[in-house]
């Protein structure tokens, strides 16, 4: 048990992961598609989060009476990996509304019988 | 001055012209900015690899920080070659785009294809050239995300379902690589390419790295379109317009291929590592399903840019085919096959966007008779369709020889003969096109036809030339090739 609570952000992070694909394979609405590659996405930021923290230590800024610090390079990393799930996200949002526009639903498999025709 | 920085200046130069299209929003202008940015990656890309042959690698530390620490772009044979065929495709494709894209777009709308472009060719430009794991993650991303809005731009409203798949399965694949390099990060602590392949022999057969090369593995392969991962390629290719087809077919899923060579051979320990995982039974398989299935299925398409799309997938399991040897020969197949298949597929969609530009269809029954009306469109498709199945003197020969002596090397003639099988259904799909294009009557459509504007076939002929030199003078292709497959067995980096 007090194992698993030393690791519950890597807990967190399978269950984030696999939720996650699952709702993109598993769901056939094109919006909540998107939601479960932004769950997805979040997962991996806890991975990256998780091993950078030292349990006691600061931010890492130079000051007295600090002497153990966190690892900075993933917040600098994740930074940069939201800012690109961000994009994705819209890019593809923008992506159904003009799915929708086109063929008046966002739903896979009406739109595949469409795209049939 | 500009030779110390010219690893920057690859990368820099499209990534300063892609807002500066933006901000003009006039097509012209945009194009002549693309233009000249196109050229002058090209131009990078060629000192770049002169220097790189001259005095071997070149490092360069971004921002003046060492390399550990701060961004290192890492130079060798392999990626200078890659460069190459990227920045080459490039500049070849944009004199072409000027007439194409101008016919279907308004002048703001050009401004953002343009800018689009020069992002994806800054990506691409970067995932190669760079030494530093996260950089990848981050530079694959911004050439994919532009890339989806470049197919999205097609005419078909298929366009926008291939741009949404694309964009679902890349960024699974882009995540998927990033987990990877998440672990290996976790258990090493750096993301410099170089260090990464100092440290990880250590821990080699440690879980999180075996994990790590899992992820690895599977989101690379996604985003090169190994079968059965390939299920975004076709229609993408399909219904984008036609300048984004030719521009990613030749270089999109080259890139990721350069990441799965330099992520097992040069980061993993070469190619006695590769031998010892079971990647490349696994390989050899999979290449070959993609030989045989997706050359099958090209030969039922009734449009012709799906028919190419299915047959990239093909071609790319003719690359991985010569990487699963991990033998000198077969890497040296297998690259050669990347420069060869990118010239000669990126010149079949411009000639096949010829034919859409003055037909507006690329549907084989709609082609009837083409042939007669568009003599010097269909003959560079003929030149180029008897290279993609390996007729001698062409660059199709060239890989193909070197895969089948890669299969010889090993005993393994039965591979040859599939070589040689795969080939004939590559016959069976190119002469589909061929027989309806010049055996038939022309339609009352295609009787009115006039040849394709010389904006359009020179730069396709400059890749229908560059088909048939490079299969009579392999020192360039092969040369480079050869040396850069025996950098990568020998993980030196």
């Amino acid at each position: 048990m007090t194992e698993i609570l030393a690791t519950v952000n890597y807990w967190v992070t399978i269950v984030l992961m696999v939720g996650g694909l699952y709702i993109v394979v598993a769901h056939g609405n094109m919006v909540k598609k998107l939601v479960g590659l932004g769950i997805f996405q979040t997962s991996v930021y806890l991975l990256f989060l998780s091993p950078g923290k030292v349990l006691g230590g600061t931010a890492p800024i130079l000051a007295e009476g600090f002497e153990l610090y966190s690892n900075p390079l993933p917040h600098v990393l994740i930074l940069t990996a939201i800012v690109v799930g961000v994009a994705t996200l819209a890019l593809g949002m923008a992506l159904v509304v003009r799915i929708h526009e086109a063929y008046g639903t966002v739903e896979d498999d009406e739109v595949h019988e469409l795209e049939m025709d | 001055m500009i030779a110390l920085h010219l690893p920057a200046l690859q990368v820099v130069l499209p990534l300063i012209a892609a807002p500066l299209c933006a901000l003009f929003r006039r097509g012209l202008l945009a194009w002549a900015i693309t233009l000249t940015a196109s050229w002058l990656a090209f131009a990078a890309a060629i000192m770049l690899l002169l220097q790189v042959i001259d005095q071997g690698v070149v490092s360069y530390e971004l921002g003046g920080w060492m390399a550990p620490i701060g961004i290192e772009y890492r130079v060798d044979l392999i990626n200078a070659f890659v460069l190459l065929i990227i920045s080459g495709v490039g500049a070849v494709i944009i004199p072409y785009a000027q007439k194409s894209i101008a016919a279907r777009f308004g002048d703001a709308e050009q401004a953002w294809f343009y800018t689009m472009y020069l992002l994806a060719l800054t990506g691409l430009l970067g995932v190669t050239i760079t030494g530093d794991a996260f950089n990848i993650f981050v530079f694959l991303e911004i050439s994919s995300l532009a890339s989806y809005v470049m197919i999205a731009m097609g005419r078909d409203r298929r366009c926008l379902t291939a741009a949404y798949q694309y964009l679902i399965m890349g960024t699974v694949g882009a995540t998927f690589i990033v987990i990877g390099i998440g672990l290996l990060w976790a258990m090493t602590g750096t993301l410099n390419l170089y260090d990464l392949a100092q440290r990880i022999p250590e821990i080699e057969n440690t879980r999180p790295v075996l994990a790590a090369l899992a992820f690895l593995t599977v989101g690379i392969s996604l985003k090169l379109a190994l079968f059965p991962l390939h299920l975004w390629l076709p229609n993408a290719y399909a219904y984008a317009p036609s300048v984004t087809s030719a521009f990613l077919s030749g270089t999109a899923t080259k890139v990721a291929i350069y990441l799965f060579l330099r992520f097992f051979y040069t980061v993993f320990g070469g190619g006695a590592f590769f031998e010892s995982t079971p990647l490349p039974e696994i390989l050899l398989i999979l290449s070959l399903v993609a030989m045989f299935a997706a050359s099958t299925v090209a030969v039922f398409q009734s449009n012709v840019k799906r028919m190419l799309a299915y047959s990239s997938v093909a071609q790319i399991g003719f690359i991985t085919l010569g990487i699963s040897y991990a033998t000198e020969t077969g890497l040296t197949g297998a690259m050669t096959h990347m420069f060869n298949h990118a010239i000669m597929k990126a010149g079949l969609f411009l000639l096949i966007g010829g034919v859409l530009f003055r037909l507006g269809s690329v549907k084989i029954e709609d082609m009837a008779g083409i042939g007669r009306k568009m003599p010097i469109t269909m003959a560079g498709f003929v030149v180029l369709g008897l290279s993609l199945m390996g007729t001698p003197g062409t660059v199709g020969f060239i890989s193909k020889w070197y895969l089948g002596l890669a299969a010889v090397e090993q005993g393994q003639w039965w591979l040859v003969a599939l070589i040689v099988i795969a080939s004939l259904v590559t016959m069976i799909y190119i002469g589909r096109v061929v027989e309806v294009a010049y055996f038939r009557e022309p339609t009352a459509k295609v009787a009115q036809l006039k040849e394709a504007p010389a904006a359009l076939l020179v730069p396709a002929f400059v890749l229908v030339g560059a088909a048939i030199y490079f299969g009579l003078d392999t020192s360039l292709s092969v040369g480079l090739a050869q040396n850069a497959a025996l950098l990568l067995l020998n993980a030196v980096y």
